[in-house]
């Protein structure tokens, strides 16, 4: 997967979790400060991304996924291990 | 040699009645807001929660207990006298020892019934109806009587944002007894003990070293509950709804423990329960009330026409252990 095909397959399951237009899920948005997804939406996003993309995201990492770039990078970085 | 003679006893067993105790003070979210510098709103957002009750000091876990028992053997029809085993499940009972369930027991007229408390906090009352399952089936109690109760409000600390404005207080009650037909199906239960430290309270050892001027308080990592709660729970509703050879559409109503509306939300979205599932939202005006939270949702759906008898309904309980417990059951 490409970084955008990445990117826009999180973009639908933050859509799906916490209702935000999949278009405005840039990589360089804030999921708490300029998406509005909470801590807990946070978990279920990134439950939902395990799933998707076959990767682990151990709580003690999602502290750092602040912006959707960090989860799409995290999420490359992961895949291929 | 003598051989020892076997007990025995009905094939099945179910529940029989189910009673609630709300304790008399509602406390909104303005009142506890301030504490921990936060709001209405976020609270809401967060858990679901409007309100709660908070019981004052007449309203002991005792007396709520005893209060729901007595609707419970009166919904169920069973006498104080016919109760052969009190099971209470509580982590708010402040007294080590003795159990609440003997002074509960005593309360109630009962006939010196067996009487223990279980220690599995949220997840308590499922494990204490699969023991009053086994135990009516095995013919060592004809009548049990499953108490959760809980006055958290005793242990929170009313200044921690991550638990102040979920937990509170309450108490219900069933009854379980011999049934023509299946009516508590398979229990699914087990412990993630790797995070037994998840939800905790902290041991009076640290507290009395500290200047701390009061009892241990609970304390919860809220994101990592949160996400072992929403989706592994939602797996182990599923093997209860498979292990009674109940679909997701055969079902009626969805009792899971109240932790949180937004855990609820979840587990009813990856388990893909259809529209037509009752599912309870007690929390919104009870909190958190941990081992008392189901049977004070359900008898608050059986009040509201929304869980009528002979419906099936699907009980999950989770909590500090991290352990778990549930099974689809019959409305009485």
């Amino acid at each position: 997967m490409s970084t955008e095909e990445i990117r826009a397959a999180l973009a639908d399951i933050v859509n799906e979790v916490a209702g935000i237009p999949a278009d405005s899920v840039q990589l360089d948005k804030s999921f708490s400060e300029d998406l509005d997804v909470d801590s807990l939406s946070m978990v279920e996003v990134v439950v939902e991304a395990e799933e998707k993309f076959g990767v682990t995201i151990p709580d003690d990492e999602v502290k750092n996924l602040k912006t959707v770039g960090d989860a799409v990078a995290y999420i490359e970085r992961n895949r291929a291990a | 040699m003598s051989a020892i003679t076997p007990e025995s006893g009905p094939s099945y067993a179910g529940i029989l009645g189910v009673g609630a105790y709300r304790p008399r003070r509602i406390v909104p979210n303005s009142e506890v807001v301030d504490a921990i510098d936060s709001s209405d709103e976020w609270i809401q957002q967060r858990s679901g929660i409007k309100t709660r009750r908070f019981a004052d000091d007449s309203e002991t876990v005792v007396s709520m207990a005893v209060a729901a028992a007595r609707n419970a053997l009166e919904h169920a029809g069973i006498d104080a006298q016919q109760v052969d085993a009190v099971v209470v499940a509580t982590v708010s009972h402040l007294v080590q020892t003795p159990s609440a369930a003997t002074a509960i027991a005593h309360a109630l007229g009962t006939a010196q019934p067996a009487a223990f408390d279980i220690s599995a906090a949220c997840a308590g009352f499922c494990h204490g109806v699969a023991l009053a399952n086994d135990m009516v089936r095995c013919g060592s109690a004809r009548h049990v009587l499953v108490i959760g109760v809980e006055k958290l409000s005793d242990i929170t600390d009313p200044t921690d944002r991550g638990t102040a404005f979920i937990f509170a207080d309450g108490a219900g009650a069933v009854v379980v007894g011999p049934t023509d037909q299946p009516a508590i199906g398979p229990v699914v239960w087990g412990s993630d003990g790797e995070h037994y430290d998840h939800i905790r309270t902290e041991d009076w050892r640290e507290v009395v070293a500290s200047d701390k001027p009061w009892m241990p308080t609970l304390s919860m990592k809220g994101n990592e509950v949160f996400r072992w709660a929403s989706f592994a729970m939602a797996k182990v509703a599923q093997q209860a709804l498979d292990r009674a050879g109940v679909t997701a559409d055969e079902l009626d109503c969805f009792v899971p423990h109240q932790a949180n509306n937004r855990i609820t939300d979840a587990m009813a979205r990856s388990l893909r329960l259809p529209e037509t599932v009752r599912i309870a939202r007690d929390i919104i005006d009870a909190g958190n009330t941990s081992a008392a939270s189901i049977p004070l949702a359900l008898d608050r759906m059986i009040a509201d026409g929304d869980a009528r008898s002979g419906d099936l309904a699907l009980l999950i309980a989770f909590g500090a252990g991290l352990s778990y417990a549930a099974q689809v059951v019959r409305v009485p």
